[in-house]
């Protein structure tokens, strides 16, 4: 029993992370109509936004020590941190809380990435093919990943959860679980409800909502529809930045990482139902939680290699059952 | 301009033309227009070696480590630099000018990690580029089919850094030779020592990455720790680069295992490790013991990864900079000096394997492959780190020392990650080569003929 | 790729809806196109890239991109899982050569035919969906066969290590027609001439007319009725079914020969190097065969050939580079400014070519949608105005000066 509450909460974390960056990529669906093949790159800055906070919090000076020599004969260096030297105690607290500082470094810088991304390029294929926004994205993605290949190299770089929060915590007796991993699941239910109640209770959601059902009708009655997309593409990219600066601690990150979670990203999305928030969100949980299940051993038994295509194979058979996934609107994305 | 197997531009000219009226005629590609006895014999003044490494990829960083090695490599055999490990070498057969006379230049390719992009590059190197030897790679599957297509083209295949044990074990090859150790050498090496600190009564939780690496190291660290009494409650299969591993390390603690043995390399080992280490299973006790995790095979690039996670975390590895005998000093001071930062394991099996290569020549008096394999085999050295050291004849695996490491629990410097507990004697770590783990299950393995490529 | 052969075909090349051109001019562009590929080993000497590996790499993902382009150039359905077809391909051909003969020709046989089954299968359940709903379907469908050929179905695919030939496989034809047994692994020949190994530009031939024989097929699609139909179905689904026309078997009759051709290419690779790895199957694998077709030029004849050897072009050429090549290159620059340019320069090099990749790819889609051929078109239209109009000048100037006479 227990095992089966720890793979639930496991589901849960996971899912959190799948819903975030599906939930973006859906509103960019929904409002611009643009295939973003890109997205899982933006959850990859995000990440990297939180390795150069951590980065730049523990900047070091050097010195050298010449009585000290390294095993090839230049003098040893001797590094202290900037900030401790500066701060103090303080400065040591800071470091130690580089992953959430960096949640408020990566709204302004995400949502400036979002806003060049979209006047700069996406904004131009607004008309054109789906194959072609599919395919210009793309490109982008591998050019922004091999830009970050480039500054920090191909090596995974882990990031650590302060250390008030790097331990586990009982969540019903006995089942002690990752303190960190529960931190992120309230915090993807924080930015989703807020996102939701955003576009739900707001003058701004509800002109977005309104283009999202019918562009043309609200272009008419004389809005400028435009602006606000290029404002929503700004904050599909801060959920996703977001979501990648907080799961530093959970997976270290690589310059591959959007690569990899691209895919699975928009297994949720279309399993959700283009262009449906809820549908990503409850698709992105659900996957989640079945990932995890595929991994349990009694699960293995009776279906060997189950875990490496659970998603696929969940995704082909709402597909198949539910053709436009599980929340999706009729006439979206089908040309 | 392209060259490829003695044709001259000239005939290829004569070729192209004559190609619609008879295409791909034997007769303008047969041997012999030009006297060679073997493949891309070197003309002019150099000799031509390829270098094939993951430029891409996620062993992009170690690939670049070991084109460093090589250049350092290259540049000693030229006779610049300070000669690195040739002053130590037990061979003085190299005299620091190239190689027979000529120079060693080198051509390199992208491995990328994939055993189909990694045979084309190599191909790409022989072909195009008369490359004499290929050398390089980070991983087995890769190790194996460059070394398979080395076999088909006649030329010497010197591996990188490859752990499994087909790549000397069933899928072994006359051109080819491989200096890294492998997960057998593994087992035997770790096994003594996880017994010395942690006792004889363990129950170990394997995770394994679910490919042919994997399963030889799962294979041998069963086979090693159960022999000295422990017990495996499950092996765990997971899907490379899977990225999250938690709901893999989430069973472990309801299993009663004490032990999590990570069979995980690179990017997949250095997020489980840290995964394992945030769940907590190095604070829990289990069945009265404190839980412990391995990490049979170390590199110090995914010790950086992983961070202050490894801290007292055992393992094993090729060789480590920190090592004090002569060669091991000579090569991290040349390598340091030129790079600023030591060498990593697989850097310096990719520096041996070239010395070695560029010796064997230099005592056979020939760049024929079937020479240098000659040279190779049954070939005792010593003075490059490890060592004493055996290329065993029967089927081309080093023999030398075998290091145990622990991650460092205070280091002294961002490289200072691993620490040597004990340097396990060649004499422990030699098995028999037709043991069936070495060989494919209805047969014996074979080395078949040197290829010289003509 | 030469450029004359190139907008010879792209002229003769009709857009959707344009009439197709006489059987003379197609016969003479596909002349025109055999002579180019057939003369490969010549023209490609001074651009270094004439060795065998490379030109049957041109061959095999020329003939992935036509069949990759006739369902995609023609019907605009995007799939993301032909690498799934090439594998299975790969598979078959190299399983033929364990069990059966070293000959290609089974080996092709067989690829082609596997290749068709398992588009057959997977284009059954795809295409009940459409635009990137589909584009989903064959993801899914090909990652799944990717972790399963890595993983689990070793035994079939031998996994990591990749699926080889070895000595002792029992090779039924062979061993039937008293092959002799050699020393180590075979290699794959056709009726006894070797096509690997030291076989220098036999097996380049052998790949360049199977492309050739793909090619003029592709050419017969396009001008058939049954092409016709399937550029109906990137129009207008409705519009046909409105006339009574389902336009579901004509789309999977197209999947089915696309997969066809991915198997044929997969069973090519095989033959030059008998080895089939499951990398080969990977999503990014079929993305490379999009870029392909999209940076050619796809829903043209030429284009997805010319986009398979600029890509192949750029892989070779750019690892090649490092930072002491490149600079010496710029050596002629002052130090200092040198060191930067060498610096900034080396980031699209080597390790970083595929940031180059993405950057080419980029202005492709953005500036020639049309790709290669689209550039090529216009660069002849703008030369021939040039030209024209500096001869409409010239005899407006003769027709000024006649009345002087």
């Amino acid at each position: 029993m227990d095992a089966v509450i720890i793979q639930i909460l496991n589901g849960l974390d996971k899912g959190g992370a799948y819903a975030l960056i599906a939930l973006g990529l859906t509103l960019i669906f929904g409002t611009l109509g643009v295939v973003n093949f890109a997205h899982g790159a933006l959850f990859m800055l995000g990440a990297f936004v939180a390795v150069s906070v951590n980065g730049l919090l523990s900047l070091e000076s050097v010195t050298l020590d010449p009585t000290k020599l390294t095993p090839w004969g230049t003098p040893a260096e001797i590094r202290t941190k900037l900030a401790e030297e500066w701060f103090g105690t303080f400065g040591t607290t800071l470091i130690d809380y580089s992953v959430p500082v960096s949640i408020v470094v990566a709204i302004p810088v995400m949502l400036l990435i979002g806003l060049i991304m979209e006047r700069g390029l996406i904004q131009f294929f607004y008309k054109r093919p789906h194959a072609d926004q599919i395919l210009v994205t793309f490109g982008l993605a591998i050019v922004l990943q091999e830009i970050v290949k480039a500054i920090f190299g191909a090596n995974s770089i882990s990031q650590s959860a302060p250390a008030s929060l790097a331990g586990t915590i009982d969540v019903i007796s006995g089942v002690a679980y990752p303190t960190w991993r529960m931190v992120y699941f309230f915090f993807s239910l924080t930015v989703i409800g807020a996102v939701i109640a955003f576009l739900q209770f707001t003058t701004f959601g509800m002109v977005v909502r309104a283009g999202m059902a019918d562009r043309e009708t609200v272009g008419l009655l004389g809005i400028n529809i435009e602006r606000r997309f290029t404002i929503v593409f700004g904050l599909a990219a801060i959920i996703a930045g977001m979501a990648g600066a907080m799961y530093t601690p959970i997976l270290s990150p690589d310059y591959h990482l959007g690569m990899d979670f691209l895919v699975l990203s928009f297994v949720v999305v279309v399993v959700g139902g283009m262009g449906s928030i809820p549908g990503a969100v409850a698709a992105g949980f659900i996957l989640g939680i079945l990932q995890s299940f595929a991994a349990m051993e009694a699960v293995k038994q009776y279906f060997p290699g189950i875990d490496q295509i659970i998603i696929y194979l969940v995704a082909i058979v709402i597909l198949l059952v539910r053709p436009r996934g599980l929340m999706g609107r009729k006439g979206v994305m089908e040309t | 301009m392209a060259q490829f197997k003695g044709v001259s531009r000239r005939t290829l000219l004569k070729t192209g033309a004559a190609a619609g009226a008879a295409l791909a005629t034997p007769v303008f590609f047969t041997r012999g227009a030009l006297a060679q006895d073997f493949l891309n014999a070197p003309k002019g003044g150099t000799v031509t070696l390829g270098f094939n490494v993951p430029q891409t990829g996620a062993y992009a960083d170690e690939g670049a480590d070991e084109l460093r090695a090589y250049k350092l490599a290259v540049k000693h055999l030229n006779g610049e630099g300070d000669g690195g490990m040739l002053s130590t070498f037990s061979s003085k057969a190299l005299k620091g000018d190239g190689v027979l006379g000529k120079k060693v230049a080198f051509v390199t390719g992208d491995t990328q990690t994939k055993s189909d992009a990694a045979r084309a590059s190599a191909r790409r190197m022989v072909e195009k580029d008369g490359a004499l030897m290929i050398t390089g790679g980070s991983s087995s599957g890769v190790a194996i089919a460059v070394q398979s297509y080395c076999q088909e083209a006649g030329v010497i295949f010197m591996a990188g850094l490859t752990h499994s044990n087909d790549t000397t074990g069933k899928d072994r090859r006359r051109n080819g030779f491989r200096h890294f150790f492998n997960t057998e050498q593994t087992g035997r090496a770790l096994a003594p020592v996880l017994e010395a600190n942690y006792g004889k009564d363990r129950k170990a939780y394997h995770l394994t990455a679910d490919y042919t690496w994997g399963w030889s190291q799962e294979g041998s660290i069963k086979k090693y720790t159960e022999a000295i009494g422990w017990e495996t409650a499950a092996a765990v299969r997971t899907p490379l680069g899977a990225g999250d591993f938690s709901q893999y390390i989430a069973p472990v603690l309801s299993s009663g295992a004490d032990v999590l043995v990570l069979n995980h390399y690179g990017k997949d080992m250095v997020n489980s490790l840290t995964q394992a280490v945030s769940f907590g299973l190095r604070d829990k006790k289990v069945n009265g013991k404190d839980f412990v995790i391995v990490v049979p095979l170390y590199s110090r690039l995914m010790a950086q990864g992983a961070g202050k996670n490894v801290a007292g975390i055992f393992g094993s590895t090729n060789w480590h900079w920190s090592l004090q005998d002569e060669g091991s000093k000579a090569f991290v001071k040349s390598f340091g000096q030129e790079y600023g930062f030591p060498p990593s394991q697989a850097a310096h099996t990719c520096y041996v394997q070239t010395i070695l290569y560029a010796d064997a020549i230099a005592r056979a008096e020939s760049f024929n492959p079937c020479g240098v394999v000659g040279a190779l085999e049954g070939y005792e050295f010593d003075g490059l780190g490890n060592g004493p050291t055996l290329y065993r004849a029967e089927d081309h695996q080093c023999f030398k020392k075998v290091l145990v490491v622990k991650g460092n629990e205070n280091p002294t410097s961002q490289f200072d990650l691993l620490e040597v507990v004990s340097e396990v004697p060649r004499e422990k770590v030699t098995y028999d080569a037709s043991g069936p783990d070495f060989n494919p299950k209805d047969g014996k393995a074979e080395l078949g003929e040197c290829n010289a490529g003509k | 790729m030469n450029a004359a052969i190139a907008t010879a075909s792209s002229k003769a090349q009709p857009h959707a809806g344009e009439a197709p051109p006489n059987k003379g001019a197609d016969l003479r562009n596909f002349a025109i196109f055999a002579v180019a590929i057939l003369s490969m080993p010549l023209w490609l000497q001074p651009l270094g890239v004439a060795y065998p590996a490379f030109m049957q790499k041109i061959a095999i993902f020329g003939t992935l991109a036509i069949g990759f382009n006739l369902l995609f150039g023609l019907t605009g359905y995007l799939s993301f899982g032909h690498a799934a077809f090439l594998g299975v391909g790969s598979y078959a051909a190299v399983w033929s050569f364990k069990l059966l003969s070293m000959n290609a020709v089974p080996a092709l046989i067989f690829g082609t035919l596997f290749g068709g089954l398992f588009a057959l299968a997977i284009g059954f359940i795809s295409l009940r969906r459409t635009g990137i709903y589909f584009s989903i379907l064959t993801l899914a469908f090909a990652q799944m066969a990717y972790n399963l050929a890595y993983s689990v179905l070793t035994p079939i695919t031998n996994g990591e290590t990749a699926l080889q030939v070895v000595k002792d496989d029992p090779r039924v034809l062979d061993a039937m027609f008293g092959a002799v047994g050699t020393s180590s692994a075979p290699v794959p020949n056709l009726f006894g001439m070797a096509l690997t190994g030291d076989a220098g530009l036999i097996g380049f031939y052998f790949c360049a007319l199977l492309m050739i024989g793909a090619f003029y097929i592709s050419m017969r699609i396009f001008r058939s009725p049954f092409g016709m139909m399937l550029r109906a179905i990137k129009t207008n689904q409705q519009r046909m079914r409105f006339t009574g026309l389902n336009p579901r078997p004509y789309a999977l009759a197209v999947f089915v020969v696309s997969g066809m051709y991915a198997g044929l290419a997969g069973s090519m690779m095989a033959v030059v190097d008998p080895l089939a790895g499951a990398e080969r199957m990977q999503w990014t694998a079929s993305g490379e065969v999009v870029l392909m077709t999209i940076l050619g030029g796809s829903g043209t004849l030429i284009g997805p050939v010319l986009g398979a050897g600029a890509i192949k072009y750029f892989e070779v050429k750019l690892v090649e580079y490092n930072k002491t090549k490149l600079g010496e290159i710029f050596s002629f620059l002052p130090d200092s400014i040198s060191d930067a340019v060498v610096s900034v320069s080396s980031l699209f090099v080597g390790g970083g070519w595929h940031l180059t990749l993405g950057l080419i790819f980029m202005l492709v889609v953005i500036f020639l949608p049309g790709g290669i051929v689209q550039g090529l078109g216009k660069l002849t239209s703008w030369v021939r105005r040039r030209t024209s109009s500096s001869n409409s000048a010239s005899s407006k100037s003769a027709d000024a000066s006649q009345p002087a006479e």
